[in-house]
């Protein structure tokens, strides 16, 4: 009984580990960003040569990390082809900087993924976008911090990828800080009054969201009226729960937990009749490609993510405009994610290269554009406008401050608000 | 009050239903079958696939379940556990955890691990009772669980076939020199229980519509404690045992805490089994000497 118990806890972590890997990827947005001391604002469409007194010239060699083939290849080919297109782009500007992008597989293994970092370094890459996926990024990144490589991700999510890595940053928002971001866009928006919540108790994604979230909708007055929990084990009955919302006069309930237990959240609500505004985060991504799930029941769910496809802003026509026409498919968001983090890069150099005159980065160390792009990123007035995010800064730790941005399930499809 | 009442009676009732195919081969066979669950978790798929892929009508897409867990449970039993009929209760168990995850990792295989939504297979619609809602789906769980029940009782004590399996869980030696064909016996309860896990895969399923590969693992492990509580190997102690511990736990969350649900759940489990050993049930086993 032990035994079996033991194994099934085993089992489903294995199971869940997976299941996190595959989604906590997706990325996110946090707290307002604060763009009031911008230097120089990069638009990531275009204009990258700033006027400054010194231009970035020379040939950059740009590695990505990433799961091009294996379960987890729709992130990995959607990062290196939007990374190729703002490469392209960059390189068609004619500014005197040309970037050429090395992308090689990982399989989302990390010991491939290993592999795949020496490789770029047998290369002579100089920095590196990836790993795509939170796991191969812990074990490469511990490498790159040994050897002083600069790492960018645009979608490995989990703290553990930055902490105590001082050449790691993140474009999308950490974990945890999609607590504060979803707390702050709820309140900005009013989208509510009373807010429930229903996370995973057993799950560091999930509690370390609601830490957050509980934070700050306290810090910004957002009444939370019912806090309830599930674990993996009691992830089939949500009646309690819903019920706690619904008599708490819940008109809002925060899911800061996975898509499979959300949908189950769903139906149960339809059921018995509770309808709310649910409101998930990135675990929430997928919940629409469930195979025989019902996608009117999850009409009207909001998400906080950094990326819609069919948003009318400049910047995202235009991307996913050129990805479509390039590659014949709409854009995830990871492609925004390797997208940004390619101008992210750019713009680094150039902020970089105004400060402190021409920089030719041909044939340089990879260790010494490593400092230049780590004072630059933890630099708070450096900021970027890009696909997911307008005024884009970094804290020294490697987290990214951008706003939130949220989109809504309509018609079976994510919309943006 | 009364919703998390009715909550808690659905719940327990497909606690119930599996329970039933746990005590069925403890009692007969007297091993612990743990890859019940992940045939529970078959029947499912089973269904799910006839249902949506084929859109086999529903009766057809659980008597298609049915047919395949029997099978399933027969060959499961002569290819793993037969061959260790002689062998010491610890090895049939290790062999069972074994098959468990035999099961898991071929669906895992074959189904990935992409969560599937059950389509609804019960159409019945809901009844309201004061302020609060059964769905039919409860419904029909509780209908099938007194059914089963019923069913199985009459099935042991008054059948030819159940009198020889009730025979063989005494004393297989003796039924043995009674005339009585022990594997076969053996082999068919494993069948009935088999066939009773694709029914309550289908009606697991349709309460909790997510199937993944270890749909049936947590479920099977609470069921089991069900089986325990209203005494192994007792019918209808699987039953009580199932429901019981259902609402204990829709209680347990609902007015103490959600976050000890489960250990609410079995400290009562606990509690039960310290001031009677062999469950709600449960027939004192006296020593043979």
């Amino acid at each position: 009984m032990k035994k079996k118990l033991l194994s099934v806890v085993l089992a489903a972590t294995m199971v869940f580990s997976l299941v996190a890997c595959g989604s906590s990827e997706s990325n996110s947005s946090a707290e307002g960003a604060s763009s009031e001391s911008v230097a120089t604002t990069t638009d990531a469409s275009g204009d990258v040569a700033p006027a400054g007194d010194g231009a970035v010239t020379g040939t950059l060699k740009l590695g990505l990390i990433g799961p091009l083939t294996g379960g987890a290849a729709l992130y990995g080919t959607a990062c290196a082809n939007a990374a190729q297109l703002a490469v392209d782009e960059i390189n068609a500007q004619g500014t005197g900087l040309t970037v050429e992008l090395n992308a090689q597989d990982d399989e989302h293994d990390a010991e491939k993924s290993v592999n795949a970092y020496n490789n770029l370094k047998d290369w002579d890459a100089q920095a590196i976008v990836g790993c795509v996926t939170t796991t191969p990024c812990v074990a490469v990144s511990a490498e790159a911090y040994a050897d002083r490589m600069f790492m960018l991700t645009p979608s490995a999510s989990s703290t553990s990828v930055t902490e105590g890595k001082d050449n790691m940053f993140q474009l999308c928002f950490s974990d945890p800080n999609q607590g504060s971001a979803s707390a702050q866009y709820i309140y900005d928006n009013g989208l509510a009054t009373k807010v429930a919540i229903i996370y995973n108790n057993a799950d560091a994604y999930s509690t370390g969201i609601y830490q957050t979230f509980k934070a700050k909708a306290d810090e910004i007055g957002l009444e939370v009226v019912s806090e309830t929990t599930f674990t993996d084990d009691t992830a089939n009955d949500f009646s309690v729960q819903l019920n706690a919302a619904k008599d708490a006069g819940a008109d809002l309930v925060f899911l800061p937990i996975y898509y499979t237990p959300a949908s189950l959240i769903l139906q149960q609500a339809n059921t018995m009749g509770y309808a709310p505004t649910f409101f998930g985060v990135d675990g929430m991504d997928g919940i629409l490609d469930i195979e025989g799930f019902d996608t009117s029941l999850a009409e009207g769910v909001l998400l906080l993510t950094p990326f819609a496809a069919d948003a009318t802003d400049d910047l995202t026509v235009s991307f996913v405009n050129s990805y479509k026409s390039a590659y014949g498919d709409t854009p995830i968001q990871f492609a925004a994610d390797a997208y940004d983090c390619v101008y992210a890069i750019v713009a680094a150099l150039n902020f970089y290269a105004e400060k402190n005159g021409a920089l030719n980065v041909d044939g340089m160390s990879y260790d010494e554009l490593c400092e230049i792009l780590i004072s630059v990123f933890s630099d708070p007035n450096f900021s970027v406008d890009g696909l997911t995010g307008e005024g884009m800064t970094w804290t020294a730790k490697g987290e990214v401050n951008k706003a939130p941005k949220a989109v809504v399930i309509k018609d079976g499809a994510y919309a943006g608000m | 009050m009364l919703t998390n009442l009715i909550n808690g009676i659905s719940l327990g009732s497909v606690y119930a239903i599996i329970a039933l195919g746990y005590t069925m081969v403890y009692g007969i066979a007297k091993m612990l079958n743990f890859a019940h669950g992940d045939v529970i978790m078959i029947g499912g798929y089973a269904a799910f696939c006839t249902a949506t892929y084929w859109n086999w009508p529903p009766a057809f897409a659980v008597l298609f379940a049915i047919v395949v867990c029997t099978a399933l449970g027969i060959i499961i039993e002569k290819l793993a556990y037969k061959p260790l009929r002689e062998a010491t209760s610890l090895a049939v168990l290790i062999t069972a955890i074994g098959v468990s995850y035999f099961l898991q990792n071929s669906a895992l295989l074959i189904w990935s691990s992409n969560p599937k939504s059950f389509p609804n297979m019960i159409s019945i619609p809901s009844i309201t009772v004061g302020s609060a809602q059964i769905s039919g789906t409860a419904i029909v769980t509780i209908l099938a669980n007194i059914v089963i029940m019923i069913a199985l009782t009459i099935f042991t004590s008054k059948t030819k076939v159940g009198k020889a399996m009730r025979a063989v869980s005494e004393d297989k030696g003796a039924a043995q020199l009674m005339g009585i064909n022990v594997n076969q016996t053996i082999s068919l309860t494993f069948a009935i229980g088999s066939g009773l896990a694709a029914i309550a895969g289908v009606l697991l399923c349709s309460a909790y519509p997510t199937l993944m590969p270890t749909t049936g693992a947590m479920p099977g492990i609470k069921a089991f404690t069900a089986a325990v509580f209203g005494g192994i190997g007792s019918i209808p102690g699987a039953m009580i045992g199932g429901v019981l511990l259902g609402i204990i736990e829709i209680f347990g969350k609902a007015y103490i805490s959600t976050q000890l649900s489960d250990a609410i759940v079995f400290a009562v489990l606990i509690i039960v089994l310290i001031v009677k050993p062999t469950g709600l049930l449960g027939k004192p086993v006296r020593e043979k000497v």
